[in-house]
């Protein structure tokens, strides 16, 4: 999902079993949260730190492909709603960084992670958004695939994470359904229109099953995130999930889903659906994508271009505070 | 040139006239003016509160959780501060 590298090897902490890991687990096991000045393993600690601040780093990223788009959005109406879009992003990116920063991490140390290209994001962000369409697909597949993960994230057993979902959920809908509301008007339009909502389909469709991260078989940090509560439900369980539900959206837009292998399997009362490419996966994950070198490069320069704002508010605030002691 | 964070403050929202201002996050701004500003941007966007209070983060002093056995658990076996705790007759009215 927005943190899938997570499930990548080398990842792995493992768990040790002193007395205090066990008095932690039990506490796990019993449902209770655990917050920032509780005891914690080190592991759990560390996996969290690069969890939340994986996902953090996908919500800000993930404000560039739309980004692109506001300038040229097709009406005023579509532009002030994908301003106020692109704004829950920067938003749920600071929910995450704080709450990523209660585990002892700076802000300042993420950013760096982030601009030198050492810290993860979602592969989904490093594909280009070539016409509108890719705006409403964004919002109907992306976000809608987001949800699905980060709905059992609400229950994590880290405190400030499970609270920060709940806050991201409640604005994660109205994302989703300004995406489909986009393609619903595509679908209807000129057949020009519609063949744009087509493609921008195909385009999306694979890279959003990759969203989910490694098949559970290759997924070797699962069990222990899943020990931990951190993960509540399977990569593969989820991404079953989201094909089931979104085939249906599909023929309800009259859009063609590209997968050839894609069927109704009543027996299991779920689609089957064809192979991923694991290693167009690997290949975006590691920075070989389409744009990650344009993602990484307008962060690093906003950043940049930033900096003397930052700055110079901070020397104002201490120029005051000076001030109003002498 | 190395960089200074700006601090970390804790942002306390009400939701609505007559209802306590509730712990709902926090954010880094320069001053308490700016926090205030940013903080209706992060957290009020749908209209979530009327009023925002801010409070550097290094302000706060916390019980320690590692004390919880000696401080609050003391309070779990007053049971009698409760006022289920007292049996009285089934025809006893307006109590």
């Amino acid at each position: 999902m927005y943190t899938q590298s997570m499930d990548l090897p080398g990842q792995v902490l493992l768990a040790g079993d002193s007395p205090e890991e066990q008095r932690f687990q039990a506490r796990v096991d019993a449902d209770a949260k655990i917050e920032p000045r509780d005891w914690m393993p080190e592991a759990y600690r560390r996996t969290l730190q690069r969890q939340i601040s994986q996902h953090a780093h996908s919500e800000v990223v993930g404000m560039y492909p739309e980004g692109n788009w506001i300038t040229r959005a097709p009406t005023l109406k579509r532009k002030a709603i994908l301003i106020a879009k692109v704004q829950d992003e920067a938003g749920h990116g600071l929910y995450l960084y704080s709450a990523a920063e209660t585990l002892g991490q700076s802000r300042d140390q993420m950013m760096a992670a982030l601009n030198s290209g050492k810290a993860k994001y979602s592969s989904i962000f490093n594909y280009p958004t070539l016409t509108w369409a890719d705006v409403g697909a964004i919002g109907w597949l992306v976000d809608g695939a987001a949800i699905m993960n980060q709905i059992p994230l609400c229950r994590c057993s880290y405190g400030p994470y499970a609270r920060a979902m709940i806050r991201v959920c409640k604005e994660e809908s109205f994302h989703q359904r300004q995406g489909y509301d986009i393609m619903l008007a595509l679908a209807r339009g000129t057949p020009e229109q519609k063949a744009m909502a087509q493609d921008a389909l195909e385009r999306w469709w694979w890279p959003c099953l990759m969203m989910f991260g490694p098949s559970d078989k290759d997924s070797t940090h699962s069990a222990q995130s899943m020990k931990w509560k951190i993960k509540r439900v399977s990569n593969d369980d989820l991404r079953q999930k989201f094909v089931d539900v979104t085939v249906p959206q599909a023929e309800l837009l009259g859009l063609r889903v590209p997968d050839p292998e894609l069927k109704w399997n009543a027996e299991r009362g779920h689609y089957d659906f064809g192979a991923i490419d694991w290693n167009e996966f690997r290949r975006v994950v590691d920075g070989d994508g389409p744009c990650n070198r344009e993602r990484l490069a307008a962060r690093v320069a906003a950043y940049e271009q930033g900096r003397w704002a930052r700055e110079a508010a901070l020397a104002y605030a201490q120029k005051k505070a000076r001030r109003e002691t002498a | 040139m190395s960089e200074k964070e700006w601090p970390l403050w804790e942002v306390f929202i009400r939701s609505k006239q007559g209802l306590d201002h509730k712990h709902c996050g926090s954010l880094h701004a320069p001053d308490a003016k700016m926090a205030i500003q940013m903080a209706r941007d992060v957290y009020t966007r749908r209209s979530e509160g009327v009023s925002i209070w801010v409070v550097p983060s290094a302000a706060i002093a916390a019980s320690d959780p590692d004390d919880h056995e000696s401080f609050v658990e003391p309070m779990a076996d007053k049971i009698y501060r409760h006022p289920t705790f007292y049996r009285l007759p089934d025809d006893l009215e307006h109590m």
